[in-house]
């Protein structure tokens, strides 16, 4: 079976992010960028497939400038077999990137999509559950374990409250939460390997897709900022404190 | 036209996550109807009607919605979606689940986790964790939104609306439920919890979490975690505040050997009054807390109960 992995390149999630003083967006100007850290489980989970025998062939896509490459070639030094890269300048709304994987998924056909539960920049936690409904498949959301089986596939999911299991007929699309694996650094053997495989380069329209966004961003701006309060020397100072704000 | 609200419900009982929901979707598009999709979920129906300002509750009371799948969810609400210009859903891991799919096949952008209506077309929401808001203007046409439901007050109780009841939309046949694993607690939940008492990899154990509760206990608080604790296995991944875990806004939150991790603080940063316990007393952690105690928490948390017990609290 064919795995399909798409994978966003965003900001690192160790990096301060700044917003810009125009509130025009958030400063990427010589920020590190890297795989967003749920995509990085998708392709761990991915993988294992394949090692494990289950999946034939594990290709990533990634939407985005020409250094989702880069991002692309991480996924590839993991052990997926081949990328595809959609190259846009632009941000590309939740809605335009289903579309494109919907338009990738009616030409590779795969039995299985594994994606990030969502992208740590626009936290929009959508795409998962768009593409399958674009492509009427089940979906196994928020995924934290996984038994693939021939024709279905048990996906336990982390809901509130606690896990969930769900059977889900393949193909279908899984979203995946941090706790589904831990996903291996790349050994430098595999990075020289992955320089050598194969990238198709495509552009959104090759696929018919607009991605003109359709949100008019008006601005972006600094939370809130909380003040930090006064240390207490005691239990007993702190609990009086608690009860004058009537907290407890 | 009018607005639609997804309840977040257990077939039992109504959540707050819905009357928050019902806040947000009044200043969006009025009157306001709400949606209760499960099994045996007349109470739950019942609980919806009483909320001020809805003016109509339909009940989809049938097997297929029991545990609310994404797939039968989509077909139903796409069933109902012409005569409203906003379906909302709590962004629980519920709404979560289901919404995008309605967009989707309504050729319409979502609007996740809002965190305040500006008016009808804007609106702002969280990115980056929270290190930043957007204020976003939506395109014409319906509004698919889920609320960030700790930013929007709890519609009150008073309203009578009508219960109309639905007969359940077509099963796609796609997925079914096989079983679930709840964490039983007496406790509030999270994110309705009005007090949480919250540890991080400070507490060193598993075993140690059981020095929270009898605090928690005395407060009627819930217990949280941070990652960190989550990741080293000493509290289940339910306990988890932060950005990846749940968002949660009490009026008091206690942090307990929590270092304050980008991630922990934007997940609680916005309860009303923060307590943090740490000994480094260099804890981002304490950037944010109203009230700081540097100590070994091993020593404050027996003395922070048995003061509590001086005080009456039982």
């Amino acid at each position: 079976m064919k795995v399909l992995v798409p994978v966003k390149r965003v900001i690192d999630y160790n990096v301060k992010v700044r917003v810009k003083a125009d509130q025009s967006g958030v400063d990427l100007a010589n920020v590190k960028m890297s795989m967003n850290p749920f995509d990085e489980i998708a392709v761990e989970e991915a993988v294992r497939l394949k090692e494990k025998g289950k999946a034939t062939e594990v290709v990533v896509v990634s939407i985005g400038p020409q250094q989702a490459s880069e991002t692309i070639r991480t996924a590839l030094a993991m052990g997926a077999d081949r990328g595809i890269l959609v190259k846009s300048d632009g941000a590309v709304e939740p809605l335009a990137v289903a579309k494109i994987l919907k338009a990738i998924v009616d030409a590779e056909q795969p039995q299985l999509v594994i994606t990030g539960k969502q992208a740590i920049d626009d936290d929009a936690n959508q795409v998962g559950q768009m593409l399958a409904a674009l492509l009427g498949w089940p979906q196994g959301t928020f995924a934290h374990a996984l038994e693939l089986g021939d024709d279905t596939a048990k996906i336990t999911r982390e809901i509130d409250g606690g896990l969930q299991m769900v059977e889900v007929k393949l193909p279908a699309v899984m979203t995946t939460d941090l706790r589904l694996n831990e996903p291996r650094y790349a050994s430098l053997p595999n990075i020289m390997k992955a320089k050598k495989k194969p990238i198709e380069e495509k552009t959104p329209a090759d696929f018919g897709v607009d991605v003109t966004p359709r949100f008019k961003v008006l601005k972006v701006a600094e939370p809130p900022k909380r003040a930090a309060g006064a240390k207490v020397a005691s239990v007993s100072e702190l609990l009086d404190k608690l009860k004058a704000d009537g907290v407890i | 036209m009018a607005s639609l609200v997804i309840a977040e419900h257990d077939n039992v009982s109504l959540k707050d996550a819905t009357h928050k929901s019902v806040t947000a979707a009044a200043a969006v598009s009025s009157p306001v109807h709400i949606l209760v999709a499960g099994e045996n979920c007349a109470a739950v129906a019942d609980a919806a009607a009483k909320i001020a300002g809805v003016g109509k509750v339909l009940l989809a009371d049938s097997a297929l919605y029991a545990r609310m799948l994404a797939e039968p969810m989509e077909v139903l609400i796409l069933s109902l979606a012409d005569s409203y210009d906003a379906i909302l859903a709590p962004a629980t891991t519920t709404g979560k689940n289901i919404l995008p799919r309605v967009a989707a096949k309504l050729d319409t952008p979502q609007i996740s986790e809002i965190l305040k209506v500006i008016s009808p077309d804007t609106f702002e929401r969280p990115i980056y964790a929270g290190n930043a808001v957007e204020t976003l203007q939506a395109p014409e046409g319906k509004k698919i939104i889920t609320v960030r439901t700790t930013a929007f007050k709890a519609a009150v109780e008073g309203g009578s609306a009508v219960i109309e009841k639905i007969s359940a939309a077509s099963d796609p046949g796609l997925s079914k439920f096989v079983s679930e694993a709840l964490s039983k607690s007496e406790r509030p939940e999270l994110t309705s919890a009005k007090t949480i008492v919250s540890a991080g990899r400070g507490l060193g154990s598993g075993e140690n979490f059981k020095l929270l509760d009898s605090i928690a206990d005395k407060l009627h608080a819930a217990i949280g975690a941070s990652r960190a604790a989550v990741d080293a296995g000493y509290a289940p991944n339910d306990y988890q505040v932060g950005q990846t875990g749940k968002v949660v806004a009490p009026e008091l939150y206690i942090a307990v050997g929590i270092s304050g991790a980008i991630q922990h603080l934007a997940g609680m940063k916005a309860s009303r009054v923060i307590v943090a316990i740490n000994k480094d007393e260099e804890a981002p952690i304490f950037q944010v807390a109203d009230y700081g105690l540097v100590a070994d928490l091993f020593k404050t948390l027996p003395e922070i109960d048995e003061e509590l017990s001086k005080r009456g609290y039982k």
